[in-house]
């Protein structure tokens, strides 16, 4: 992926998220759904260093994850409205949506729900030598459940092809990291587990992919495990409603000035792409797409509620 | 004939499946050369090495979580749970995850969690329960609880071929005990077909793991005292095979429900409702449930007796039962 392609994957994403808060408040779509505006880079980044055959698995917060390893805008919303036609017919909603073939092995709606997971994702691809190697992002709040603890112990015990991304976001819905971590600087954990740690900068995508990349690389190379930290903000609310009380707006207001994609544009501007058409055409498209998602959403049929049981166990 | 422990029938099954199929892989805590707190795996690491016979550390929610991701991408995990009282650290990977894998993102789990339960050996309050009812409650989730070495064998066949999870529950109390079973593995038994173990028109027992074990004893003893049981060894409880519990029932038109463990809440209360909704007419008493009162399982030798059905409580409950007025 150039700088180009991130971008307009970054904005897609944001654009979908945009969308998403509306429809909530517009009262289209019910449930909830946590968005991840202004941590795009994220996502895009690790997708960026990923290798098809990859797995990633994802959080509640998932959306953007998803779609940056190629998830379907229209079947990502279908879900969102809970039709047939999404990615769980409508059994998983916002928070639980997946793709095998895409190698995304699913958002979860618990909170580190899928560290040790993607621990077994990982030991098949070392036991049958696929040469996949698994990403797992967490947020901070979930470095603090007992199962991050227990799965990079195993993951460096095992050498697992694994790579944990902790997207710091400052806060775990209204906890802000030092209140959830006696120690605040998380990369250094990896080294309790005897593994690499660190930290980049998560609003800048190319920093992201680079540290992704290493680590990956560390993995593919049967060397284990990594931890990666993205120091970034989430800009909305932890879910729809939150009114945002533990924070002050001129936070809020800083962090704006910081957000990856306002970066990414001045990045490119800064190597010469002045043409102001040229950003506007990346959000019109997203735009027309997150539109064409919407209208796919709207039109599909509702599941059948006949078919409320089935699928409860697969077909031996 | 064959003489076979119930624990020589599980080692012989996973040793056959795992030659078998190599993406059958064991883990758990010191199944390797240690062999496992029961001794179920012994020797299963110098025939299949360590990428197969996986000791782990003592961390039963990731290593469960990594069976199910394990069981996910492809392979056959069957996860050892030292003491089935260990598995409530784990309750959060099968009840989130496992048991949701194939109904929300269409990925099956084969994988196989197997749990040596049950009290008698005055283990104490965190290494001797039944929990089974935590899980009964739970689609998605298959439980299997033999009752001898040759449904030990048959039914973890058919876990580990099988696309779905499975919690296989092994009564601490049944790993020595000896069965006539050949040389050969006896055949896959189906989930979901209970087992009548005991001919009967007088009484209705029905029980699963080492409580149907103990029926089968007591039915012995009540058929000496003239009276005669009919026992249903449910075999898998999820799914429960109602149809031949249900016609048991109306065979004799007095039940009495065998469990281990608390009786508030117990699975018992589960199969009392199915009876009676469906044989209510051919009833000719009250359902009866034998289980433990509740409380914790104690230590002390008497005080866990008194807290565990045994053969002449079952024998006693039963003759009650069979000898109450219409
Ligand atoms: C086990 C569990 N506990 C609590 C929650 C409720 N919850 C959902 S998201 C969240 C905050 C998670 O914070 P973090 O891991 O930092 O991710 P972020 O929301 O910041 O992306 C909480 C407490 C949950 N979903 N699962």
């Amino acid at each position: 992926m150039d700088d180009w392609a991130s971008y307009e994957r970054m904005v897609l994403i944001r654009c979908f998220e945009e969308a998403v808060e509306r429809l909530f408040s517009e009262g289209r779509i019910m449930g909830t759904a946590h968005v991840c505006i202004g941590q795009e880079a994220v996502a895009v980044g690790v997708a960026a260093a990923l290798r098809p055959g990859d797995a990633l698995t994802s959080t509640h917060r998932g959306h953007g994850h998803f779609i940056a390893v190629g998830g379907d805008p229209g079947r990502m919303m279908a879900e969102m409205f809970g039709k047939a036609t999404g990615y769980s017919r409508g059994r998983g909603g916002s928070q639980m949506m997946a793709d095998t073939a895409l190698g995304f092995y699913g958002s979860n709606g618990i909170t580190a729900g899928s560290m040790a997971f993607a621990c077994g994702l990982a030991l098949e691809a070392q036991h049958r030598r696929t040469g996949r190697a698994v990403v797992c992002i967490i947020g901070d709040g979930a470095a603090n459940e007992g199962l991050f603890h227990e799965s990079l112990n195993l993951a460096a015990l095992w050498r697992l092809p694994l790579v944990v991304i902790c997207e710091n976001n400052r806060y775990a819905m209204s906890t802000p990291v030092a209140a959830g971590l006696a120690n605040t600087r998380l990369a250094e954990r990896g080294a309790a587990y005897g593994i690499p740690g660190c930290a980049v900068d998560g609003n800048v995508v190319a920093d992201v992919r680079a540290a992704v990349e290493t680590a990956l690389a560390r993995a593919r190379a049967g060397s284990g495990p990594s931890l990666v930290e993205c120091e970034t903000y989430r800009l909305s609310g932890h879910s729809k409603g939150d009114p945002r009380a533990y924070r002050s707006p001129a936070e809020e207001a800083d962090a704006w000035q910081r957000e990856p994609i306002r970066h990414l544009e001045a990045h490119l501007r800064a190597a010469g792409n002045t043409d102001p058409a040229r950003f506007a055409a990346c959000r019109t498209r997203a735009e027309q797409a997150i539109a064409v998602a919407i209208r796919f959403a709207e039109a599909s049929p509702a599941p059948d509620p006949a078919t409320v049981t089935e699928g409860v166990f697969a077909s031996d | 004939m064959l003489m076979k422990t119930f624990t020589l029938a599980i080692r012989e099954t996973l040793a056959a499946e795992m030659r078998r199929d190599p993406s059958v892989m064991l883990m758990g805590e010191d199944i390797g050369a240690y062999g496992g707190a029961f001794g179920v795996t012994q020797g299963l690491l110098a025939e299949f090495g360590p990428g197969r016979v996986r000791d782990t550390p003592i961390s039963e929610q990731a290593l469960v979580g990594a069976a199910i991701g394990a069981a996910a991408a492809g392979l056959r995990p069957v996860v050892e749970i030292m003491f089935m009282d260990f598995i409530t650290l784990a309750v959060d990977q099968l009840a989130n995850l496992a048991a949701k894998l194939h109904y929300i993102y269409q990925i099956p789990c084969p994988l196989v969690v197997r749990a040596p339960t049950g009290g008698g050996r005055g283990y104490g309050a965190t290494h001797s329960q039944t929990l089974e009812r935590l899980f009964t409650g739970i689609p998605g989730l298959r439980i299997a609880a033999p009752a001898d070495a040759a449904d030990a064998s048959g039914l973890l066949q058919t876990a580990l071929r099988g696309a779905n999870p499975v919690l296989f529950l092994e009564h601490k109390l049944l790993y020595p005990l000896r069965w006539k079973i050949g040389g050969n593995l006896p055949p896959p038994v189906p989930f979901g077909r209970a087992r009548i173990t005991h001919s009967g028109d007088r009484v209705t027992l029905i029980a699963w793991s080492y409580m149907a074990h103990l029926c089968l004893a007591a039915a012995h003893q009540l058929a000496a005292a003239g009276i005669t049981a009919e026992v249903v060894d449910l075999r898998t409880l999820a799914p429960l095979d109602t149809e031949t519990l249900v016609t048991a029932a109306r065979k004799t038109g007095r039940v009495l429900i065998v469990e281990e463990g608390p009786v508030t809440g117990g699975f018992g209360a589960e199969i009392a409702t199915r009876i009676f909704e469906a044989a209510y007419d051919s009833l000719d008493a009250p359902i009866r449930r034998l289980a433990g009162p509740n409380c914790p399982i104690p230590a002390s030798k008497v005080l866990e007796s008194a807290c565990i059905p045994d053969i002449a409580a079952i024998a006693a409950a039963a003759r009650d039962l069979a000898e109450s007025a219409n």
